[in-house]
């Protein structure tokens, strides 16, 4: 099926036409070809076999008669043969006999009348003959022996041929019908095998395209047969699930964008709004201007990152990998916000002394990196409760753990409680006890994007107390972890 | 300072010529890459600023062009791509530096400043100076008057670009980009701190300060009263 056909003229195909054309059905007319030709194949032999066996049957029996009746002749002339011949005649269900005088007439036997020239030649002969007895006209075939006996007569002894040509034709018979049921049969049977296969096939199209209509529910009916059918409904079934996955999750993403690039941008509406409303003097407006400024940095920063989430969840981050130090992203990365935790009055420690050698994307990795540092630091709070409380601090890790390259912040900040663990890392989730605080909501799904881009996870553990955010990721080359 | 600014979008090309006149330079404008092509190989101007996505003939395949043809002129890239790897593709391309839309004029501004100076004298310096502040980049010592001031190697790399760039405003971005090499956006005000850090390193007990904060742009090192 190598032609390709237009959806259009596929659906204005009739009925039939699309039985016929299904593989099942060409299936079924191969066999049914093949299977055909092996019949008659078998039924020939068989007869030829069977009328060469009753052939050679009643060559035995003639011989013997012959022989037999030879005898007679030399033991008692022709009287004796002749009232042999007159016996066997009579008896019911006979052979054919016919003893003749050199003239040609006929002396004993069963036999009326033969075709013309039978008795000129000698030996075995198949040939049309009457009974004497038989009231009908009918004519029969036999098989005879013609043979000549001394003084110049002839004997004739044959059988009767019909039992084998009624064999014969039973066995033509049975042969021309079993065929013809076959191939009826055969035909009824792949039309029955095409429809219910097409039936499944035309249900499992018209999901597919209610499907493609929008219906994304809709799922391709399992038979419960497990044949070839019910595993590739199972299959496609599992793939739509994964297909309607993805697709709530873009919509919970549009819906998400909508929500939270709406809000700003109606801040922004409405303060210029106020500004052309209310504004009477130069400084007024332009304190108005530069707010507007810096909502639609803010909006730029959203729609940035939420770019960059997209890159990094389609797998197509560019940039090109490159193999380097896990732990020295971690010292550089420190670097960059350790003022800003020390200017918070909290302790940045870094432990990252052996190489923890990925392949990765570099600039992507320290910026997940970034984002967890950035949180930890914006989370946390200076322990001020008495001479004795330790400084809160927070530690960055990275090296080799098991099979894993990991990257750890742990912070001593409020944490976030188990249930919410897995929701803050969705897209624009934010607590309610940070909604307060600056950000898009958006840092931890940059980190876990990056995590599943590189074949890793983000995990967020508790610190107790403090949030402990572990990024692992497998390692550069499997086995040469830790050098 | 003449520019050749290569942007199909009207407006936007308007609002880039008429904000560059105001701070004192003389901007052309081209719509296409083919009349871009053109005008920048006439010469003359001290940098052309280039958008990626062109009617008739691409940013990159412009830059290509001029830079076969041995034009040195510098040449920033703007365009609505703003990932790394399209970063990396213009910058291959022959751009000298790449911004991406949308951006903020002082943030162009800058960079088209940092631009001019730098096939110029300042980088072959083995020591900068700023007043009495000297740094000398194969000893790595920074000294201001008398008194040697000691770094650390991110705070000297911090000082030396700065310096490098002195007279001219340098943005958060540049500075993250080119002390860090970090192309990210790192959300908090980290830059600040580490200029605040800096500053209390080299400006703490001196009369006259030397590393100004530009509002709404970034920062400057110039001797001198702030204008």
């Amino acid at each position: 099926m190598t032609r390709s056909v237009s959806p259009v003229t596929r659906r204005g195909m009739t009925a039939f036409g699309k039985l016929v054309r299904t593989t099942t059905f060409r299936l079924t007319l191969v066999y049914l070809v093949v299977f055909a030709l092996f019949s008659i194949f078998l039924l020939v032999f068989f007869a030829l076999n069977t009328r060469w066996l009753v052939t050679e049957q009643i060559t035995g029996i003639v011989n013997a008669e012959i022989a037999d009746l030879n005898e007679q002749y030399e033991q008692g002339g022709l009287r004796r043969l002749v009232l042999a011949v007159d016996l066997r005649s009579r008896r019911p269900g006979s052979n054919l006999y016919l003893v003749t005088a050199p003239n040609g007439s006929g002396l004993a036997g069963n036999v009326a009348s033969l075709e013309p020239g039978t008795l000129d030649r000698l030996g075995w002969e198949e040939t049309t003959y009457r009974r004497l007895v038989e009231t009908e006209a009918a004519q029969h075939k036999a098989l005879v022996q013609v043979t000549e006996l001394s003084g110049g007569f002839r004997l004739l002894v044959g059988r009767d041929l019909e039992e084998r040509e009624r064999l014969y034709s039973i066995v033509a018979g049975t042969g021309r019908w079993s065929v013809a049921i076959m191939i009826a049969l055969g035909l009824f049977g792949g039309l029955y095998m095409s429809r219910r296969v097409l039936r499944r096939v035309d249900a499992m199209s018209d999901t597919a395209r209610t499907i493609m209509a929008g219906d994304l529910a809709g799922r391709l009916q399992v038979v419960g047969t497990g044949d070839e059918l019910d595993r590739l409904a199972d299959n496609v079934n599992a793939m739509l699930d994964r297909i309607e996955t993805l697709l709530r999750g873009f919509k919970e993403v549009s819906d998400n964008v909508a929500h939270d690039l709406k809000t700003p941008l109606t801040r922004l509406r409405n303060r210029c709004e106020a500004a052309l409303r209310n504004a009477k003097s130069e400084p007024e407006y332009r304190a108005a201007l530069e707010s507007t400024i810096e909502e639609s940095d803010g909006l730029i920063r959203t729609f940035d990152a939420l770019l960059m989430i997209a890159r990094a969840e389609s797998g197509e981050a560019g940039g090109g990998t490159s193999e380097f130090d896990a732990a020295e992203i971690a010292r550089d990365v420190s670097e960059l916000y350790e003022p800003l935790a020390e200017e918070k009055g909290l302790a940045l420690e870094v432990v990252a002394t052996a190489p923890a050698p990925i392949r990765g994307h570099r600039e992507l990795i320290s910026q997940a990196l970034a984002n967890l540092l950035d949180n930890a630091i914006k989370y946390s709070t200076p322990a001020a409760d008495g001479p004795l409380a330790k400084p809160a601090g927070i530690l960055v890790m990275a090296g080799v753990e098991g099979k894993a390259v990991v990257l750890k912040v742990c912070d001593r900040g409020p944490g976030i409680p188990a249930a919410d663990r897995a929701r803050v890392i969705e897209r624009f989730v934010r607590l309610e006890q940070s909604r307060s605080a600056p950000g898009s909501g958006l840092g931890l799904s940059l980190v876990a994007a990056v995590a599943r881009l590189h074949g890793g996870e983000l995990k967020l553990e508790d610190n107790a107390p403090g949030l402990r955010a572990v990024l692992a990721l497998p390692p550069a080359h499997h086995g040469e972890g830790n050098r | 300072m003449r520019l050749l600014i290569i942007e199909d979008d009207r407006d936007a090309a308007d609002y880039l010529v008429k904000a560059f006149r105001e701070v004192g330079h003389v901007a052309d404008h081209a719509a296409d890459g083919e009349e871009g092509l053109g005008l920048a190989l006439e010469g003359g101007y001290d940098v052309l600023i280039v958008d990626r996505m062109l009617p008739k003939r691409d940013g990159l395949s412009v830059i290509g062009t001029l830079r076969a043809k041995a034009v040195a002129t510098p040449v920033l890239i703007l365009s609505a791509l703003g990932q790394v790897d399209d970063r990396v593709k213009g910058l291959r391309a022959g751009g000298d530096d790449y911004l991406a839309k949308p951006y903020a004029f002082s943030e162009l501004l800058a960079r088209v400043e940092a631009l001019t100076r730098r096939p110029g004298s300042r980088g072959e310096e083995t020591v900068y100076r700023v007043g009495d502040l000297e740094l000398d980049r194969l000893s790595h010592r920074v000294v201001r008057g008398k008194d040697e001031i000691l770094l650390q190697p991110r705070e000297f790399r911090l000082l030396e670009y700065l310096m490098k760039h002195a007279g001219q405003v340098v943005t958060r971005t540049m500075l993250l980009e080119n002390v860090w090499d970090y192309h990210f956006d790192p959300q908090t005000n980290v830059i600040d701190v580490h200029i605040s850090r800096l500053r209390s390193k080299i400006d703490k007990g001196f009369a006259q300060p030397l590393l100004h904060t530009v509002r709404g742009a970034g920062y400057v090192i110039r001797d001198g009263a702030r204008t």
